[in-house]
């Protein structure tokens, strides 16, 4: 079961060293990371998302908890959150191809980011799952590079971390 | 007031009370040791042969006064030869503060001479690493530093200076603080806001679950684990483990932490834990663990451990719970905290039959009557010879398990052993490191050949500061443990784990300008003990024996804890 898991640290120096060298120490799986800073420049936060048994998460959490640069610690309810996904994605287009793109991308609300004789550049940032399906439809079209920023995500409603 | 960078960190080990200093100097940390030269009437320097020999030092320091250790080295191979100290000061959580240089500034990063990314070395084996660029920041870096090792579940720390931090023109703004008044930090937010600096208040509720399990069990045990002995809760345990009237098995980092030689003992718990340890942790209805983290050679099979019975965790570490066994119940608080709490709730409880059927298991140590020299004969004068509240200091191996199954530790501290990492070669060091600590008290080094061949270079420091430390090296010319289980599981086939080879260990001992004795027989050992207790000086004691003596009894790694391979 993939679950969402929300850290806030101290912005500094070897803090996300910290936190991976933790999970691959204690052989924990990370299936995919993100970093940013928040509101306050010297609090950053990290979310998470791992695939795992309740009981892994619950050592994922413990364990992040006992790091000194380790604010707050948080999983997700995964039915009551927003997630989202950033994806720049380079495409093979032609006139004969433009067209078609064009379309599932109006359909996906992507953003043309870049085009050039034979390429398009495409901006995409939804729930991970909308960006595989959109990643799926431009397979046909020959994909030339994909970059996914990895989820970020909050609680729904007025709680905060 | 303005002082040097090099000054404020004197003082702020001051602010903490510290005397002691075990190190080694070298290029980059050269600054400090120069600020040391001006405080060497205030701060005691212990010079080792060799870093790994000063952070066992100062980790045997911790573990024997429950203050603080520290330990000075370099950078590059400076810092890289602490590295196994800080491991073994981390898995048995002792608080341990390890200050290295590194190179300045400008040279970071650049494979300078002697340079070494030693905070991420030591990232995985640290409750906390601290590079500081910045010499305002020292004051601050230092008392979290000592907070973050002693508070909690204690553990190593490690602080890298970089050179030009500590330049002697490099002045910052410094008011001694004593620690008492300055223990929340709260300077530094990240202390202020999560790692609270007391141990977590145990949960009321918990507690009287607990008091109500206790109520409806007619088989409890308890185990008395290392953060009993951490914690110093030796008083608050003897306390439960007579209300609860219960047999108390305990843990190789628990020893001292309940007296081996109170009746309610049944002595040490797992792989070579005693028959009346071990099935009373088969039998048990309810299973009380009090700061032990289930390791594989306690719980051996986790899925089969204490299989019929409740088990109730107790420790200061909420990530221990659950980790290795899944528990009934658990209360997370300091050990001391939270057995103060239990005893006052509880009731005298009586469980004479279950005591009986566990207690009756119990078989006093017989000392062979023959010829050839024995471990039990070894172990057994020396229980006769040394004052009870003699520290022993132990290596790791066939003679570490003889030492800890045949001596009764009575209280925290007086046991010293690498119980998580099994350090070959801990023992001398820590038992430097505890004599200069407890100069009143006698301190024995029990080692092999092996674990001695691997530090025994610090019998120079045991002959430079004149410390009496009494090192008997059980010598069965092999790789003692390693042999057995060959013997045992690898159908005799005895790969490298012969040790017929020098040196001389009496020649060793005397070239170190010590005394050195060899003994075959029980009479030699008595002698020589004598003799060496006598002397008050530091001695070697090479005691032959049988290559192929065993520790009994054992239970392979895996195996039902009942499952005794040998008995």
């Amino acid at each position: 079961m993939k679950q969402t898991i929300s850290v806030l640290v101290e912005n500094q120096a070897g803090v996300l060293n910290r936190i991976t060298g933790l999970f691959s120490r204690r052989a924990f799986n990370i299936e995919s990371l993100a970093v940013g800073p928040t509101d306050d420049p010297t609090i950053s936060r990290i979310t998470i998302i791992v695939d795992s048994g309740n009981n892994m998460v619950d050592q994922v959490e413990k364990q992040l908890n006992k790091l000194v640069d380790v604010i707050k610690v948080r999983t997700l309810e995964e039915n009551n959150l927003i997630g989202r996904e950033l994806m720049i994605l380079k495409v093979n287009a032609t006139n004969k191809t433009r067209q078609d793109i064009m379309t599932i991308c109006s359909i996906y609300g992507a953003k043309v980011d870049d085009i050039s004789p034979s390429s398009m550049t495409l901006e995409l940032s939804d729930t991970p799952e909308r960006l595989d399906t959109f990643q799926t439809m431009m397979r046909p079209f020959s994909i030339l590079e994909v970059v996914r920023t990895g989820v970020i995500a909050v609680q729904k409603g007025s709680g905060k971390i | 007031m303005k002082v040097r960078s090099t000054q404020a960190i004197m003082e702020c080990l001051l602010e903490q009370e510290v005397d002691t200093v075990f190190g080694y100097p070298g290029g980059t940390i050269l600054n400090l040791y120069d600020e040391l030269y001006n405080y060497k009437d205030k701060i005691h320097h212990i010079l080792t042969a060799h870093e790994q020999g000063a952070a066992h030092a100062a980790d045997g320091y911790a573990r024997s006064t429950g203050k603080v250790g520290v330990c000075f080295a370099t950078s590059g191979p400076g810092a890289t030869n602490l590295t196994t100290g800080i491991a073994t000061a981390y898995m048995d959580s002792s608080p341990v503060v390890f200050i290295t240089c590194n190179v300045a500034e400008p040279l970071l990063g650049k494979d300078s001479f002697q340079e070494v990314d030693i905070t991420g070395i030591a990232m995985p084996i640290t409750k906390a690493t601290y590079l500081v660029r910045d010499p305002a920041t020292i004051p601050d870096v230092i008392r979290q530093a000592f907070a973050v090792a002693a508070t909690g579940r204690p553990g190593p720390v490690l602080i890298d200076f970089l050179k030009n931090v500590t330049a002697p023109d490099q002045m910052i703004e410094y008011e001694f603080v004593h620690w008492r008044e300055n223990r929340g930090c709260s300077s530094i937010r990240s202390l202020a806001h999560t790692h609270e600096l007391k141990a977590p208040e145990p949960n009321s509720d918990d507690i009287d679950i607990l008091v109500d399990m206790i109520g409806q069990a007619q088989k409890p045990l308890v185990i008395c684990g290392g953060g009993v002995v951490r914690g110093r809760a030796d008083k608050q345990f003897m306390e439960f483990a007579r209300k609860l009237d219960a047999p108390v098995a305990i843990t190789l980092m628990g020893g001292g932490g309940f007296p081996g030689s109170h009746e309610l003992a049944t002595g040490m718990i797992g792989m070579h834990g005693s028959r009346a340890s071990n099935v009373a942790a088969n039998q048990c209805d309810l299973l009380i663990a009090v700061g032990c983290r289930f390791s594989d050679r306690v719980a051996l099979n986790p899925a089969t451990f204490a299989s019929q019975a409740k088990i109730v965790h107790i420790d200061i570490d909420r990530s221990e719970i659950d980790k290795n066994v899944l528990t009934d119940h658990h209360i997370v608080g300091n050990a001391r905290h939270v057995l103060e709490l239990l005893n006052q709730r509880l009731t005298q409880q009586e469980h004479a039959a279950w005591k009986d059927e566990i207690l009756s298991l119990k078989r006093d140590t017989v000392v062979e009557e023959c010829d050839q020299l024995t471990p039990k004969q070894v172990l057994e004068t020396i229980r006769q010879l040394v004052p009870e509240n003699s520290i022993v200091a132990t290596d790791v191996g066939q003679h570490q398990m003889w030492s800890i199954q045949h001596f009764h530790f009575e209280y925290p501290g007086q046991l010293l052993t690498s119980g998580g990492f099994g350090t070959m070669g801990f023992g001398l060091g820590a038992a430097i490191g505890a004599k200069v600590g407890n100069p009143d008290k006698v301190v024995i080094h029990t080692t092999g050949d092996g674990c001695f061949r691997m530090n025994c270079h610090e019998l120079c420091t045991v002959e430079h500061y004149d410390l009496p430390v009494i090192t008997v090296i059980f010598n069965n010319g092999c790789l003692g443990m390693v042999r057995q289980w060959q013997n045992l599981i690898y159908n005799q086939r005895f790969s490298e784990t012969t040790l017929d080879r020098g040196p001389d260990f009496v020649k060793l001992a005397e070239a170190y300008g010590l005394n050195g004795y060899r003994v075959t027989n029980r009479t030699e050992m008595e002698q020589a003990l004598t003799a060496a207790l006598a002397s008050g000086k530091g001695c070697v004691i090479d005691a032959v024996i049988d290559t192929d003596d065993m520790v009994r009894p054992m239970v392979p790694g895996g195996a039902h804890i009942t499952n005794f391979l040998l008995e």
